[in-house]
């Protein structure tokens, strides 16, 4: 086995895994302020006891992901020390201010959330979630720039030993690259949030818990799911993802050319729901097609012209060309369900039946791993679709691992982290089923009320 | 000039993390045979709860910070330093899990081994910060390209070829192991109460002769290894300062101790954490990794540090958040001052 394949299998397998945490808790933080902050108007216990039942899933959340998170920081050196030689002056700045500007906020205002609510007044309660929110949408920042300097480098120069160095901070930070990516990810954490939320409200539902009065967490969590997930789930796609997508079609052309399986140029090109690349024929096999729909997409009218494959190189062809297509067509049909279901869940909210209608219920309780999924091939489809440059048109992947790690000592690690990642992911789901199988109401006053 | 700022921004940072993560390791150690009831490890475990994983930041925010002010030396040492790395990955993994399980759920008899393992964990994750800061100061064999990498062990001697392990690294890790649960015992002496109490100041005693006697062997040992690492300190014989105040503050420690003054002993404790680390760093100034194989594969400060525009652009925004930061760490420490509320700890 070659040693750079398991350099980014090592990246790619640890990365994916930790992701699964953080989406949820930076959409989650957004939710918790929605909850507290109707808890401050209402003065309604009930919504306060909500936050918090949703703030201890946050913080096993939270725990995971840091622990999962420091070996991210760690592989750029570990694994990819010849690409963090040259590009540290670069991007170990947003790394370093994501650890200075955001996981001290966090972690010093979660602490008070989770273990200051009798020691704060509500005011304080409120504001400290508030900071929980900023510090993990700043850390969602900080990290969304590194990437987007990897996908688009801005504002560098280089110095005569070959390292890049950064010329101006402000350009750094406002690539506009990460600012769209930024806008989409965001989205996508809160929509999988929502879908979290309305799951667990669904799932008491359907188990006929949590119905009466000053205690109707089923309805509370439908509702603002439901919610934020229409609204989530719209944005994600539009603006956000549709402005995101003709930005990587302007400045990535052969990564659009791979996701949409284009292998040759075409004047009002057509937009393939399903079939299969074939990389031998150059064809896709099997096609559903929605002739000239591509062309408008990109370019807002139907008979521009797409560049396909055949206008790059076929050194410049992303690797692992159909897990690409693949990857952005189970991101794109995902996004679509997402909007459907959620419009159908308002429509029953509003006309007051949803919590009757026990196929939707149903629909949104085993519809949360989705977005896990959307979210995971949403960045599949953007670290793929770079490839195969590390640094876009500056730097190939094959350049940047640590050569003096060899594969079978990477190979050693990366097992290691299979497998207890896989242990991690067990414990994990044991926690967040007792959490929520207990429910947002005290420990003590259940075990009263089980008396 | 920006890289002795830097230089000494990152050790700084090293220190902060030292000082802060050191105590909540310390108790990991201590609470394995410290505590003789449930209710006394709740409490143990309670006063490092709210503040460990923010403890844990520094090392994050430290190794960004070398990560973009010294690239050469953060891509060098990490990829040589693989194995123990992601030893110390795995480990700061288990030991940060396996403290939310045991909180999180009543598990009866797994409770014990999740206890086991979370202590087990930070004594190891002590020894491996310890064998990693001699194996900087004893060097590693760097080759011409500024890179390396280095085994688990090969014959347990310092040399050109040695491992991550070998009898002087030994020595570092147990240092760190012995300071760390001194300073952890000091901890618990300030968060809890009663009889508790009492024994982790009981403990110190013991702990504290074996930390002298560490620290007079490591010096000695440093100088067999290294002699070289004296020779900033006869350049700047004001530098004496360092080795003094290492004994001043074990002296100290001792006295608040016995006095029972635990804040103050703490402190003491936190400037001869301070004073080590400084002295080593000093040792080596301004190489930053030392090479085995011959001084001029050294690391040094000027092959290291980055270009003029990214360091000034980080000194910018880097005085600007470690100011914000440190706010936050006092603030939240003032919150939950004095004794740690063990009914808190299953948030």
């Amino acid at each position: 086995m070659n040693a750079e394949l398991i350099h980014r299998l090592h990246f790619a397998f640890t990365v994916t895994f930790h992701y699964l945490f953080p989406q949820l808790t930076m959409g989650l933080a957004l939710l918790i302020v929605v909850l507290k902050t109707i808890a401050l108007r209402t003065g309604l216990d009930k919504w306060d006891r909500a936050a918090r039942f949703w703030g201890r899933i946050f913080g096993i959340n939270f725990v995971f992901g840091v622990v999962t998170g420091i070996p991210m920081e760690f592989e750029f050196g570990t694994n990819w020390a010849r690409f963090s030689r040259l590009s540290g002056g670069v991007i170990g700045q947003p790394l370093a201010m994501e650890g200075v500007f955001s996981f001290f906020l966090e972690s010093a205002f979660l602490g008070l959330f989770l273990y200051g609510g009798n020691r704060l007044s509500k005011k304080m309660h409120w504001f400290s979630a508030v900071m929980v929110f900023v510090g993990s949408w700043i850390s969602g920042f900080f990290i969304i720039v590194t990437d987007a300097w990897m996908q688009h480098p801005v504002a560098y120069a280089r110095l005569p030993n070959g390292q890049f160095e950064v010329l101006s901070f402000w350009q750094l930070l406002l690539n506009p690259w990460g600012l769209l990516q930024y806008a989409h990810n965001m989205t996508g954490a809160v929509v999988t949030a929502s879908f979290v939320m309305a799951a667990v409200g669904a799932f008491y539902l359907l188990e006929g818990r949590f119905l009466s009065g000053d205690a109707d967490y089923c309805r509370m969590f439908l509702k603002v799911g439901v919610i934020a997930g229409l609204i989530s789930t719209i944005v994600v796609i539009f603006p956000t993802g549709d402005l995101h997508g003709k930005y990587v079609a302007r400045n990535q052309p052969a990564a659009i050319a791979a996701m949409e399986g284009l292998f040759k140029t075409e004047t009002g090109a057509g937009i393939i729901l399903m079939g299969q690349p074939n990389e031998e024929t150059q064809q896709i096999d099997n096609p559903i097609v929605v002739n000239d729909a591509l062309s408008f997409l990109i370019y807002g009218t139907t008979k521009a012209e797409v560049k396909g494959l055949d206008q790059f190189p076929r050194d410049q062809w992303p690797t692992t060309l159909p897990l690409l297509y693949y990857a952005y067509h189970i991101m794109a049909g995902l996004g679509t369900y997402f909007v459907l279901l959620m419009l159908g869940a308002a429509f029953l909210l509003w006309r007051g039946t949803l919590h009757r209608t026990r196929w939707v219920l149903w629909l949104l309780l085993i519809s949360f791993p989705l977005p896990y999924i959307a979210n995971t091939a949403g960045w599949m489809t953007a670290e793929i679709g770079r490839q195969p440059w590390l640094i876009y048109g500056l730097m190939r992947t094959s350049e940047g691992y640590s050569s003096m790690v060899s594969a079978g000592n990477g190979l050693f690690t990366l097992l290691g982290f299979m497998g207890l990642y896989a242990l991690l992911g067990l414990l994990f789901t044991v926690l967040v089923y007792r959490e929520i199988s207990h429910g947002p109401e005290p420990k003590e006053k259940a075990a009263v009320a089980a008396d | 000039m920006m890289g002795f700022i830097w230089f000494w921004l990152v050790a700084v940072m090293i220190v902060g993390y030292v000082v802060l993560d050191g105590f909540d390791l310390g108790v990991g150690v201590l609470h394995l045979f410290l505590v003789r009831s449930e209710t006394e490890r709740k409490a143990t475990l309670a006063s490092i709860g709210p503040v460990w994983d923010g403890n844990e930041v520094w090392l994050l925010a430290g190794g960004g910070t070398l990560y973009f002010a010294f690239p050469l030396l953060y891509a060098s040492a990490f990829s040589g330093f693989y194995l123990p790395l992601m030893i110390v990955l795995w480990l700061l993994v288990l030991r940060g899990v396996s403290l939310e399980l045991r909180n999180h759920l009543d598990l009866g008899v797994w409770r014990s081994l999740l206890d086991g393992v979370f202590g087990l964990a930070s004594a190891l994750l002590a020894i491996f910060y310890g064998a990693a800061l001699a194996n900087v100061i004893r060097g590693v064999p760097l080759q011409p390209d500024g890179y390396f990498f280095l085994p688990l062990w090969t014959n347990w001697q310092p040399g050109v070829a040695p491992g991550i392990l070998d009898w002087y690294t030994v020595i570092g890790g147990l240092v760190a192991l012995v300071a760390l649960t001194l300073h952890g015992a000091l901890w618990l002496t300030i968060k809890v109460s009663g009889d508790l109490e009492q024994r982790a100041r009981r403990i110190v005693t013991p702990l504290w002769l074996a930390l002298a006697a560490l620290t007079v062997i490591s010096l000695i040992a440093t100088i067999v290894v290294r002699p070289a690492s004296l020779n900033n300190y006869y350049h700047y014989p004001v530098t004496f300062i360092v080795p003094v105040g290492v004994v001043a503050s074990l002296a100290a420690l001792w006295f608040w101790n016995r006095n029972a003054q635990p804040v103050k002993a703490f402190l003491a404790s936190s400037v001869y954490l301070f004073f080590m680390l400084a002295g080593a760093c000093w040792g080596v100034y301004p190489t930053l990794l030392p090479a085995t194989t011959g001084a001029a594969n050294d690391i040094t400060l000027t092959r290291a540090i980055s270009g003029p525009h990214t360091l000034s652009v980080g000194l910018a925004w880097w005085t600007f958040g470690m100011a914000l930061a440190v706010a936050y760490v006092v603030f939240v420490y003032s919150r939950f001052k004095g004794k740690a509320d063990a009914a808190t700890v299953g948030h």
